[in-house]
C-alpha cells in the first residue's frame, strides 16, 4: 500500500504539467511530432472518421430493429431485405437471442441455463478476487459446479428432466471451458511434477510424451479422436455422450497446455526451496504441497489466465464436430429461411459476446501480473 | 594458512559409494522401482483394454484395419491441388497427398505474411505518433479476443458475399475481388526468369563470401571492407543484365472476365483467402505483441551507448538492438508459427481442402477413422517437429555468447 501512496505525488504532477500545457502542446506533440507523424495522423484520422460515419450510418442511423411477423409467426424480413447494405438489421438477434444464447433448452425452462452463465460469471469473479484465494475456494467450486449440474440436467428438487441433447448456447461454452480447466488442473500439476521427476525416469518419459504429443497436434485432431475414436475404445453397448465426450478430449487437451505452465513456476522456484525441504526432512508430498506448489503457482498464474482465455476461444471449435456451442447456435440461427443472409449481424453480435468475456480476463490478468509483480518492483 | 587444504569444499569430489538396494519401503530407490512399475502398470493396462475393445469393435464392424485404402480410388473432388489431381483415378494417397501440400501452402504463406504484418504492428504500438499507437493497440486487443473460427466464418461470407464476377470490385484491368474470390495477374515464366533466378542464387552465394571475407579483414585489421556495392551488384544488376541478354521478356497475364467467370492470371479461391486471411490478422496480433515486448526488452542505454560510440541509427538497429531483441522474440515466436500452422486445420470449417479436410472425407467414406486420425496426427506432428528444430537452430545461432 505504502507504494502506491508513494507513486500519487509524481503521478498527479505529471497530470498537472499535461494540463498546463494545454491540448494544443500535446497534440503538436503526440500527433504532429514531424512531417511524417502529421501525414500519419492526417491520413488515419481521415480514414477512422469515413469508418466510425459508415459503422454509425449503418449499425445505428439506418438499422432495424424489429420486423413485422406474419400469422403462423414468421418473421417478415423484407425490410431487412431492402435496407441490406445501408442499414444493419439488428432484427436477427432481437429474434433470435434466447436460441442463439440457450439453444434448443425448453422454453420455459430458460431461467435455468441464464442462471447457469450468472453462476459462471459470479464464480470467475470470487475466484478472482485476492481475499478469496484460499482452500475453502475448493469448496466453493465443487458446490457451484455441482448446482449447475442439478440446474442443467433437473430431475430433483421439482425441476423437470433436460437431457444434454437439449442443452446450447453459451452455457456449453462457459461449461467446456470451466469443467475442462477445472478437470485439467489437477491433471496438469501431476503431468508437470513427473516430467521434473528425474528419480523416475518411466514416469518422466510418459509425462513428456504425452504433453508433445497433444502440443503438436491442432485441438481439431483430438476433438476428431473424441467423435470418431472415442466409441471404437469403449467396449460394445457402452455409448457415452457426444458432450461428455467432447468434454474428456478438452481435458486431456488442456492439461497438456497448463502442465508447460504449471512447469515453468516450477522451473523458476530457486531450487533452494526444495533442498531445504529435504534439508527439514520432509517427505516428497509435504515438500511438494507446502513448499513447491504454493510458490510455483502463484508465480504463474497470469499465464494460466491467459491460457484459460485460449480454451475459452478455443471451445469454438466443437462447431466442427456438431455440439451446439454458442458459435454453432449462432450458424443455427442463420440457417432459418428468412434470416438467411444476415450473417454479419450474428457474427457480430457473438464476438462482442466473447469480447466481453476476454477482455474483462485478460485486463484482469495484466492487472493481476503488475499487483504480483510489485514485490520484485524496485 | 596451510590448513585450507583442509576445508571439505575444496577437496575434488567424490561419488557416493553405491549401495545396494534394499527391499524396504524406507529405501528412495526401491520406493521409486515400485511407482515407476505401478505407474507405468496402469497406463499399460489401460492401453491393452482400449486396444481390446477396439479390435472387438473393429471386428464387429467388419471394418480391417491397415492403410490399404491407401490405394483405392478416392473419387473426392478437390478445388485447389498442387500437383495434377483426377478424382476419377487417383487414389486416396495421393488425396491426401494434396491435403498435406496444402496445409503446406497456407501455413509458408501465412507465416510470411502474419510476421510482416504483426511486425509493422508491433512497431506502430511503439509510435510516437499518438493515433497510431493507439489504432495498432485497438487492433490487437480486438483481433484476440474474438475466436479464430468466428472470424473465418466472418471473412468466409463476407467473400460470399462479394458481388458476381461482373459487378467485381476491381483496380484497374489487374486484380478483381468477387465472389469468385482473388483475380490478379500472373507472370508468364520463360526460360530467362529461370535464369535470371540463378544468377540471383549464385550472386547470394558470392554475398555470402564476401561477408565472411569482410568479417575476417575486420577481425584482422579493425577495418570492415564495405560489402554493399558487391552485394548490388551480383544480387541486382547481374540478374537484371541475364535477363535483359536473354530478351527482357515481361508478360503478364491478366484475369479476364469470359462469360460468367475470369480466365487466366492468378486465384485464389474464396476459402483459401478466407483461411488466408484471418489467420494472417489473427496471429499478427499475437506477433506484434512479441516484437513489441522484444524491441521494449532492450534497455534504452543500448541505444543511448551506441549513439555516443558515433553509429549510425542503421547500424545501431542492425548491430546492437536487433540481434538482443530477436532473442527475446524467437522463442515466442516459434510457438506462433507452430499455432498458425495447427489453426490452419481450422480450413475444415470453410470448406479449403488441408490435410484435416481431406483425411476427414477419408476416414468418413472408407471408415478408417484410426487410420485418418494417426495420419492427421503424424502429419502435425512432423511438421510441429520440423518448425521447432529450425527454429531452435536459429535460436540457438543468435543466442548470447557468454564467455
Amino acid at each position: 500500500m505504502s507504494e502506491a501512496t508513494l507513486h500519487i505525488p509524481t503521478a498527479a504532477r505529471t497530470q498537472t504539467a499535461i494540463a498546463s500545457l494545454g491540448p494544443v502542446a500535446w497534440a503538436r506533440a503526440n500527433l504532429l511530432g514531424s512531417w511524417w507523424s502529421t501525414a500519419v495522423t492526417l491520413l488515419l484520422g481521415y480514414i477512422i472518421l469515413r469508418v466510425i460515419v459508415g459503422v454509425v450510418e449503418w449499425g445505428l442511423i439506418h438499422a432495424i430493429w424489429t420486423v413485422p411477423y406474419s400469422a403462423n409467426g414468421i418473421a417478415d424480413t423484407s425490410v431487412c431485405q431492402a435496407a441490406k447494405g445501408t442499414g444493419a438489421c439488428w432484427a436477427v438477434l432481437v429474434d433470435k437471442y434466447r436460441l442463439i444464447l440457450f439453444g434448443r433448452y425448453p422454453y420455459a425452462e430458460q431461467w435455468r441455463p441464464a442462471i447457469v452463465v450468472l453462476l459462471f460469471v459470479g464464480l470467475y469473479i470470487v475466484s478472482g478476487l485476492r481475499r478469496f484465494w484460499r482452500k475453502e475456494l475448493l469448496l466453493v467450486w465443487i458446490v457451484v459446479l455441482a448446482a449447475i449440474g442439478v440446474l442443467m440436467w433437473g430431475g430433483v428438487f421439482g425441476l423437470s428432466e433436460v437431457t444434454e441433447d437439449n442443452w446450447g448456447g453459451l452455457p456449453i461454452t462457459l461449461i467446456l471451458a470451466t469443467f475442462g480447466a477445472a478437470f485439467s488442473f489437477p491433471l496438469a500439476v501431476l503431468v508437470a511434477l513427473g516430467r521434473r521427476a528425474t528419480k523416475l525416469p518411466a514416469v518422466k518419459i510418459l509425462c513428456v510424451l504425452y504433453v508433445e504429443i497433444i502440443r503438436g497436434v491442432p485441438l481439431i485432431a483430438v476433438l476428431f479422436m473424441a467423435s470418431v475414436m472415442f466409441p471404437l475404445f469403449m467396449p460394445a453397448g457402452v455409448n457415452v455422450d457426444k458432450l461428455l465426450r467432447a468434454q474428456i478430449a478438452f481435458i486431456l487437451f488442456a492439461g497438456a497446455y497448463l502442465a508447460e505452465v504449471v512447469r515453468g513456476g516450477l522451473q523458476a522456484l530457486p531450487p533452494g526451496q526444495a533442498e531445504a525441504a529435504d534439508a527439514l526432512g520432509l517427505s516428497y508430498w509435504q515438500k511438494t504441497g507446502f513448499i513447491i506448489l504454493p510458490q510455483a503457482l502463484r508465480l504463474v498464474i497470469p499465464p494460466l489466465v491467459n491460457t484459460f482465455i485460449g480454451f475459452f476461444k478455443d471451445t469454438s471449435l466443437v462447431l466442427i464436430i456438431g455440439i451446439f456451442d454458442l458459435l454453432t447456435m449462432g450458424k443455427v440461427a442463420l440457417s432459418d429461411p428468412p434470416w438467411q443472409g444476415f450473417s454479419t449481424e450474428v457474427y457480430l453480435g457473438l464476438a462482442a459476446v466473447y469480447i466481453a468475456f476476454c477482455f474483462a480476463m485478460s485486463k484482469y490478468s495484466r492487472g493481476l501480473e503488475r499487483d504480483l509483480n510489485r514485490s520484485r518492483a524496485r | 594458512m596451510a590448513d585450507t587444504t583442509a576445508d571439505p569444499r575444496l577437496a575434488a569430489p567424490r561419488a557416493a559409494p553405491r549401495r545396494r538396494m534394499r527391499l524396504s519401503w524406507a529405501d528412495p530407490v526401491f520406493r521409486a522401482v515400485v511407482w515407476q512399475v505401478l505407474i507405468v502398470g496402469v497406463v499399460v493396462a489401460i492401453a491393452w483394454y482400449l486396444i481390446r475393445n477396439t479390435n472387438e469393435n473393429l471386428a464387429a464392424r467388419h471394418i480391417a484395419t491397415g492403410f490399404g485404402f491407401l490405394g483405392r480410388v478416392a473419387g473426392i473432388p478437390i478445388g485447389e491441388s498442387l500437383i495434377p489431381y483426377n478424382p476419377a483415378s487417383d487414389t486416396y494417397g495421393t488425396a491426401l497427398l494434396i491435403g498435406v501440400l496444402n496445409t503446406l501452402d497456407i501455413a509458408i504463406i501465412g507465416i510470411i505474411l502474419a510476421t510482416i504484418l504483426g511486425t509493422l504492428i508491433g512497431i506502430g504500438r511503439l509510435s510516437k505518433n499518438w493515433l497510431l499507437a493507439k489504432l495498432t493497440g485497438f487492433y490487437v486487443e480486438t483481433l484476440r479476443d474474438i475466436p479464430l473460427l468466428l472470424q473465418l466464418l466472418f471473412w468466409y461470407t463476407v467473400l460470399q458475399g462479394m458481388p458476381g464476377p461482373k459487378q467485381a470490385w476491381h483496380l484497374g484491368d489487374a486484380a478483381f475481388l468477387s465472389n469468385r474470390g482473388l483475380k490478379l495477374p500472373r507472370l508468364e515464366w520463360q526460360t530467362a526468369h529461370t535464369w535470371a533466378l540463378v544468377a540471383f542464387v549464385a550472386g547470394l552465394i558470392v554475398t555470402w563470401f564476401c561477408t565472411r571475407r569482410a568479417h575476417e579483414r575486420q577481425d584482422a585489421t579493425g577495418v570492415r571492407p564495405a560489402v554493399w556495392p558487391v552485394a548490388v551488384g551480383v544480387l541486382v544488376v547481374l540478374p537484371l543484365i541475364v535477363w535483359a541478354a536473354l530478351g527482357a521478356p515481361f508478360t503478364l497475364e491478366l484475369p479476364a472476365l469470359r462469360g460468367f467467370n475470369f480466365q487466366g492470371g492468378l486465384t485464389l479461391a474464396p476459402e483459401y483467402f478466407a483461411l488466408l486471411l484471418g489467420l494472417v490478422t489473427y496471429t499478427a496480433s499475437y506477433i506484434a505483441e512479441i516484437v513489441r515486448s522484444g524491441i521494449q526488452a532492450v534497455p534504452l542505454g543500448q541505444w543511448e551507448a551506441s549513439r555516443a560510440l558515433g553509429l549510425s541509427s542503421g547500424a545501431i538497429l542492425r548491430r546492437i538492438v536487433l540481434p538482443q531483441a530477436l532473442r527475446v522474440i524467437v522463442p515466442p515466436m516459434t510457438s506462433q508459427y507452430l499455432n498458425l500452422t495447427k489453426n490452419s486445420s481450422l480450413a475444415v470449417a470453410i470448406g479449403y481442402q488441408d490435410v484435416v479436410s481431406i483425411a476427414n472425407t477419408t476416414l468418413n467414406q472408407t471408415g478408417q477413422a484410426i487410420e485418418g486420425i494417426a495420419y492427421i496426427m503424424a502429419v502435425f506432428l512432423i511438421i510441429s517437429l520440423s518448425i521447432s528444430l529450425f527454429m531452435n537452430w536459429y535460436n540457438a545461432r543468435i543466442a548470447l555468447v557468454e564467455r
